[in-house]
């Protein structure tokens, strides 16, 4: 039998109204959010710190508006990892919408994610050989949890699923094994439903998002892009489509792109579930909007379980301002050039600081071959330093440009913002033990 | 002499996409059709993409082949000065040097039908 497995969401700002249209037209049985990344759920923690804001996804609470009543009436079940930083209060928060909504739901919540009481100053990082101490305490510590409780909760019978950090692949992976019956070292066939899974993930970055060029790759209908379904065959094979009257595009090399999105080797993708091979996939058109995806495998899982470990960055400080008209890089340059002496020579700051010109030559450094002579040209700064005395003098030093620089300076804007940064660690599965709480209707 | 060739934009015969996962960087590369895959595979290895931009390139950088499907697949280490939450840059994520790639140029046999780039 095909399962029909639709996204709602591939990161944590993504559009809610496709996947309400998923949830209303998508004939699905399960419809799943993905909503966490490196940044995402370290941000959430900074959030659940301060007290400002909850800990899990921001819009995890208009998506759950949106799509609950649908998802109810037509037995759309739901998974996702909108819990974040807090899987317990993005639960209870679904449950009180449930109810608000007149709707009887089981929620279940996965717990077991947060590794911090595991990591101790001395815990190595294995892509550098430092230690946890050599940063200062972590702020959050995270395992990228698999399938396997996901299951646990479908099985019993939730009608709505909620996780922190399970791995992206493994939100669609998990209907796939609850409906089959897959068994957990069954490789070959959690190698193919992570690829669907994996292709499923980012939402419409398979359906014409992150895609178009133009005049080299065009996408019609860009503004109004439909989200992906995967009707998933028990064989792990599975036909990518999304909803008919949808913008975008569903083709092989949409697929093609999709399917190395931040993966390294294509022969060994690992995950929590499984090590999964890319390298063997068929892809091919089967009707407009229709690919097919088959031939991926696996092999047995990884020992451990990956972990980032957040701490404390710092602030960020942003600051730019601009220049246009001839003559206007020369102005920007003598503006940076400005900049870097006073934080630089004259206040001494000798941290990281980075001073560019937007429109000649920022996000690529100089490998970008900018032309020379920009006539539209943004001075960027930026430095990052735990005094928050240093992000307040670069702002105040590109601020002053307006009135101390080079002439026709204008649009000056600046923010300083709290920032983590993370770190990868392995930890034994054992040591991670997850389980499944239910929410009380 | 070799047969008479003509250099094209990588763009106007490939697709990229980038990806990051901490502070390592990769790019697929996919040639748009299976006639202009041999050149790329021949001409675009791991250590031209690195020499071309040695400043953004600075750590290992390897190459993973997938021939029936027409693609490669390029992982560039520390690529991102520190990954998407430590990065000054302004796109941390280093989801723009896609394009950096496409910039460069492939050589390919002289005949073959116009293309539209």
């Amino acid at each position: 039998m095909t399962l029909r497995i639709g996204c709602g969401s591939g990161g944590a700002p993504d559009r809610v109204a496709p996947a309400l249209a998923l949830a209303e037209r998508g004939e699905l049985d399960f419809l799943c959010f993905e909503s966490l990344a490196e940044r995402t759920l370290a941000m959430g923690h900074v959030a659940k710190r301060s007290g400002r804001a909850p800990g899990h996804c921001p819009k995890l609470e208009a998506r759950m508006r949106a799509v609950l009543p649908a998802c109810a009436a037509q037995g759309v079940r739901i998974v996702t990892n909108m819990g974040g930083a807090d899987p317990r209060a993005a639960g209870e928060t679904t449950a009180r919408i449930a109810r608000e909504l007149g709707l009887r739901l089981r929620v279940a919540v996965i717990e077991g994610d947060d590794v911090l009481p595991l990591v101790g100053p001395e815990t190595r990082l294995p892509e550098t050989g430092e230690r946890v101490g050599d940063f200062g305490p972590p702020v959050a510590a995270n395992a990228y949890i698999g399938h396997e409780p996901l299951v646990e909760a479908l099985d019993g019978g939730a009608d709505v699923v909620i996780a922190g950090r399970a791995a992206d692949p493994s939100l669609f992976l998990a209907p796939f094994v609850h409906a089959n019956g897959v068994a957990p070292d069954d490789w070959a066939r959690l190698g193919a439903g992570t690829l669907a899974g994996h292709l499923l993930e980012c939402s419409t970055q398979v359906t014409g998002g992150y895609f178009a060029d133009p005049g080299v790759k065009d996408v019609p209908g860009i503004e109004d892009l439909g989200y992906p379904i995967a009707e998933m065959s028990p064989d792990g094979s599975a036909v990518i489509t999304k909803l008919p009257g949808t913008g975008g595009l569903v083709a092989p090399l949409t697929v093609k792109e999709q399917m190395l999105y931040e993966v390294h080797d294509p022969a060994a993708y690992l995950t929590p579930d499984v090590t999964a091979d890319f390298s063997t996939t068929r892809i091919e058109a089967v009707g407009p909007d229709r690919v097919r995806v088959s031939g991926a495998g696996g092999r047995a899982r990884p020992q451990t379980l990956k972990a980032l470990v957040a701490f404390d960055g710092g602030y960020l400080a942003e600051g730019e301002i601009s220049w246009a008209g001839p003559g206007a890089q020369a102005r920007g340059e003598l503006a940076r050039e400005i900049v870097r002496r006073r934080m630089v020579e004259r206040f001494g700051f000798d941290g990281p600081l980075r001073l560019e010109l937007i429109g000649v030559a920022s996000l690529h450094l100089d490998g970008g071959r900018a032309e020379q002579g920009s006539q539209d040209v943004r001075l960027r700064g930026a430095l990052r330093s735990h005094d928050r005395a240093w992000a307040e003098r670069l702002l105040e030093e590109i601020e002053g440009l307006w009135m101390a620089g080079p002439a026709g300076g204008g649009g000056f804007r600046g923010r300083i913002t709290e920032s983590v940064f993370t770190r990868a660690i392995h930890i034994d599965r054992a040591l991670v033990p997850t389980r499944v709480n239910w929410i009380a209707p | 002499m070799t047969a008479a060739t003509r250099t094209l934009p990588l763009r106007a015969i490939a697709s990229a996409r980038a990806g990051d996962k901490g502070d390592a960087l990769n790019v697929s590369v996919w040639a748009l059709s299976p006639r202009w895959y041999p050149a790329i595979r021949e001409q675009l290895t791991a250590e031209r993409v690195r020499a071309a931009f040695p400043d953004v390139f600075r750590g290992e950088a390897r190459r993973y082949e997938l021939p029936d499907l027409h693609g490669l697949n390029f992982v560039f280490q520390r690529a991102l000065a520190g990954g998407v939450n430590a990065s000054l840059n302004l796109d941390a994520h280093g989801k723009s040097f896609s394009f950096l790639l496409l910039s460069l140029e492939i050589e390919v046999p002289a005949e073959g039908e116009d293309l539209k780039v």
